[in-house]
C-alpha cells in the first residue's frame, strides 16, 4: 500500500514538474516578457536592468528553479493585460468557478445516478428510451446551444432568471459567495444546469450500462435465489458494485467541469477563471495563461490521486492482486 | 473476372453482409446517415444551391439587416431564414459556415490520425523505452480535456505567430490546435492492435526475409490495424466538428469575416436580447443535428464493427 502510494505521488509529481516546464517554456520563450511589462519609451538602459533584476541573464535552469520555487510560493508574476499579480487575480476569480462547478457536479450526480439506476432495471420501459434520447441529445448539444437556449426561455421569453453575471454577492472572509443571496441563487440556476447537462448524461450512461451488466453476474443471480427482495438486491448488491468505476469516472470529470465552464461562464458572462483565462488567450497574457495551465494540472493531479487511492480502497480485489503479484 | 464484374459481386456480397443488414435494421442509423450526407453534400455544393455568397461584403445589403424568416410577419422569399446584422442570408451564411466547420473537422481527425497511427505504430512496434515515452505523453494529455489542449495551444501559437498572419493562418492553427488535441485515442488504439499484430506469423516472416523495420510497420501492419481507427475517426469528427464550433464561438477559432457555425452562434448572440432570435437558432440547430447524426453513425459502427456485442 505504501510502495503503491508513493509511486503515485512520484507521478503525480513528474506531471506537475512537466506541467511547469510548459509554463515556464511559454513565460520565458513566448514573446519577450521585458518588452511586455514596459512602455514604448523605456530606454535600452533600463531594459537591460530590468532584465537583470528579473534574472532573464541567469542560466536557464537556474531561473527554471526559481521560476518553481516561486511557483510553490504562489507568486505567479504579474498580468501583462490588467497589470495585477496574477495570484489576486485568481483569487478574486476562484469562489465564483469553484461554485459553479461543484453546484453543477452535485446537480449531475443528484440526478444522474437515480436515472441511470431507473434505465438499468427497466430497459424496455418507455419512460427509459426518453431518458436515453434525452441523455443523448445532452451530449450532442454543444454547452453554449444549450445556454443560449435557455436564455431565450427563461431569460428573454419568460423573464424569470437573470441572463449573466453572478448577482448579489456575500464576502465571507476569503470566500466570495453567491449562494447566500436570493440573486446569486437566481443567477446561478441557468449556468449550473448548461454546465452539468453533459455530466449528467454521461453519469446517467455509465450507471446504466454498469448496472445492465452486473445484473448479469452470478452473485446477483445468487442473491435473488437466496430469496432477498428486489430493494435488497438492486440497491444492496447490483448499485453497490457499479459504484467503483462511477466514483472514478465522476471524479476525472470534475476536470472537464472546468474545462467547460470556460464555455459556460462565456455564455453567462460569469466571473470566474474560465473567462479570465479566455481574455488572457485573446490578449497573449502570458502569466495568466501558464498560471491557469499550472493550476487546472494542480486540481487535475490532485482529484486523479484521490480517485486512484478511493478505487484501492473502495476495491478490495486490487490490494489482494497487488500483493499477490509480489510488487 | 473483369472489373464490372468484380465491382458487381462485391456489390453483392455487401448487400448480404451482417454490417448492411444491421444498417437497415436500425432506422434511426438510417435517419442519421441520410441526415449526414445530406447536410454534408449540401455544404460541398453550397454555391450551386445559395442565393448569395455570404464572405463577398459586395453582395450583402445593409438595407436587408435583420430581416425575419419567411413564415413570420415580416419575412421575405429572398431570405427563408431571415438575415443577420449585416442583411447576411443566413440560409446562405449557414451552408457556407458548415463548409468551414466540415472542413476544419475533416482536416484536423485527419491530422490527429497522421499523428496518432504513426506514434501508435511505433509504440507498439518498438516497444521499450519509446513506447514508454509515447505512451506516458498521450496518457498525460488524454487526462486533460481535448477543449483545454487545443485552447492552449491556440493561444500559443497565436502569441508565436506574428499578428498580421493571424487572419490568413487562422485556419491552419485551429486545425493544427484540434488535430494536436484529439490524437492520443487513435495513439492508443492503434499501439494496441499493433502488439498484437506483431507476434503474428506474417509478421516474423517479413522480418526473417529481411525486411526493414519501417516498411513491416507501414507496409504490413498498418493495413491490419486501420479497422478501429475508422470508427474512432468517426467519433472524433463529431468531436472535432464540436470543437471548431466552441473555439470559435469562444472568439479564438475562425475570423467573422468568414464565419462557421460556431462564429455565426457568437454573432447572434449579441442579439438575442433584441428579439431577433432567428440569428443564433438556425446555425445552432444545424450544428446540434449535425453533431447529433455524426454520433449516431458512429455508435452504430462502433457496435456493428464489436463481434463482442453480437
Amino acid at each position: 500500500m505504501i510502495a503503491f502510494v508513493i509511486r503515485r505521488l512520484f507521478q503525480a509529481l513528474l506531471v506537475m514538474l512537466v506541467v511547469a516546464l510548459i509554463g515556464f517554456t511559454m513565460f520565458r520563450y513566448v514573446g519577450d516578457p521585458v518588452a511586455q511589462m514596459v512602455g514604448q519609451d523605456t530606454s535600452l538602459e533600463d531594459r537591460a536592468k530590468l532584465r537583470q533584476d528579473l534574472g532573464l541573464n541567469d542560466p536557464v535552469p537556474l531561473q527554471f528553479a526559481r521560476f518553481i520555487g516561486n511557483t510553490v510560493q504562489g507568486k505567479f508574476g504579474i498580468s501583462y493585460r490588467i497589470g495585477r499579480p496574477v495570484d489576486e487575480l485568481l483569487a478574486d476569480r476562484l469562489p465564483a468557478t469553484l461554485e459553479l462547478s461543484l453546484l453543477a457536479a452535485l446537480f449531475a450526480i443528484v440526478v444522474g445516478v437515480p436515472l441511470g439506476v431507473y434505465t438499468g432495471l427497466y430497459p424496455r420501459r418507455w419512460l427509459s428510451h426518453v431518458f436515453l434520447t434525452v441523455s443523448l441529445i445532452g451530449i450532442s448539444l454543444p454547452t453554449f446551444v444549450i445556454g443560449i437556449l435557455l436564455i431565450l426561455l427563461f431569460g428573454v421569453t419568460l423573464g424569470w432568471l437573470p441572463t449573466f453575471g453572478r448577482g448579489e454577492t456575500v464576502d465571507i472572509g476569503l470566500w466570495d459567495t453567491g449562494l447566500l443571496t436570493v440573486s446569486g441563487w437566481q443567477s446561478i440556476i441557468m449556468p449550473a444546469f448548461t454546465l452539468g447537462m453533459f455530466q449528467l448524461a454521461l453519469i446517467m450512461r455509465l450507471v446504466r450500462s454498469e448496472m445492465l451488466e452486473v445484473l448479469r453476474t452470478d452473485f446477483v443471480k445468487f442473491a435473488r435465489a437466496r430469496g432477498l427482495s428486489n430493494r435488497a438486491v438492486h440497491f444492496g448488491h447490483a448499485l453497490k458494485n457499479t459504484l467503483v468505476p462511477v466514483i472514478t469516472i465522476t471524479g476525472l470529470q470534475v476536470g472537464s467541469l472546468i474545462a467547460f465552464a470556460i464555455i459556460t461562464e462565456t455564455v453567462f458572462q460569469w466571473p470566474g477563471m474560465g473567462l479570465l483565462f479566455l481574455q488572457a488567450i485573446q490578449f497573449v497574457d502570458i502569466p495568466v495563461m501558464s498560471t491557469y495551465l499550472i493550476l487546472v494540472a494542480f486540481i487535475f493531479v490532485v482529484i486523479n490521486l484521490i480517485v486512484d487511492l478511493l478505487y484501492y480502497v473502495v476495491d478490495p480485489r486490487l490490494r489482494v492482486e497487488r500483493s499477490g503479484g509480489g510488487h | 473476372m473483369g472489373p464490372v464484374a468484380r465491382i458487381q459481386d462485391n456489390f453483392a456480397r455487401f448487400l448480404d453482409s451482417d454490417i448492411w443488414y444491421s444498417f437497415r435494421t436500425s432506422p434511426v442509423t438510417v435517419v442519421a446517415t441520410v441526415l449526414a450526407i445530406v447536410m454534408i453534400v449540401a455544404a460541398v455544393i453550397a454555391p450551386l444551391i445559395t442565393p448569395q455568397d455570404p464572405f463577398d461584403p459586395a453582395s450583402l445589403d445593409l438595407l436587408d439587416a435583420f430581416t425575419a424568416p419567411v413564415w413570420t410577419e415580416d419575412g421575405q422569399w429572398r431570405f427563408p431564414l431571415g438575415t443577420d446584422d449585416q442583411g447576411r442570408d443566413l440560409y446562405s451564411a449557414i451552408l457556407y459556415g458548415s463548409r468551414i466547420s466540415i472542413g476544419v473537422g475533416f482536416a484536423s481527425v485527419i491530422l490527429s490520425i497522421i499523428i496518432g497511427v504513426t506514434l501508435g505504430l511505433i509504440a507498439g512496434y518498438v516497444g521499450g523505452t519509446t513506447d514508454a515515452v509515447i505512451m506516458r505523453i498521450a496518457d498525460v494529455q488524454i487526462s486533460f480535456p481535448a477543449l483545454l489542449v487545443a485552447l492552449l495551444l491556440n493561444g500559443v501559437l497565436r502569441s508565436v505567430l506574428p499578428g498580421s498572419s493571424h487572419e490568413t493562418l487562422a485556419l491552419v492553427v485551429i486545425i493544427f490546435s484540434i488535430g494536436m488535441s484529439i490524437w492520443p485515442q487513435f495513439a492508443r488504439t492503434v499501439r494496441g492492435s499493433t502488439m498484437v499484430e506483431k507476434s503474428k506469423e506474417y509478421v516474423q516472416a517479413a522480418r526473417v526475409i529481411g525486411l526493414s523495420s519501417r516498411a513491416i510497420m507501414f507496409r504490413h501492419v498498418l493495413p491490419n490495424v486501420m479497422g478501429p481507427v475508422l470508427v474512432i475517426g468517426t467519433i472524433n469528427l463529431a468531436i472535432a466538428v464540436l470543437l471548431e464550433a466552441t473555439l470559435s464561438f469562444l472568439g479564438v477559432g475562425v475570423p467573422p469575416t468568414e464565419p462557421s457555425l460556431g462564429t455565426l452562434i457568437r454573432i447572434g448572440q449579441d442579439f438575442l436580447f433584441s428579439g431577433e432570435w432567428w440569428i443564433v437558432i438556425f446555425p445552432g440547430v444545424f450544428l446540434a443535428l449535425l453533431v447529433l447524426s455524426v454520433n449516431l453513425l458512429g455508435d452504430w459502427l462502433r457496435d456493428a464493427l464489436n463481434p463482442k456485442l453480437r
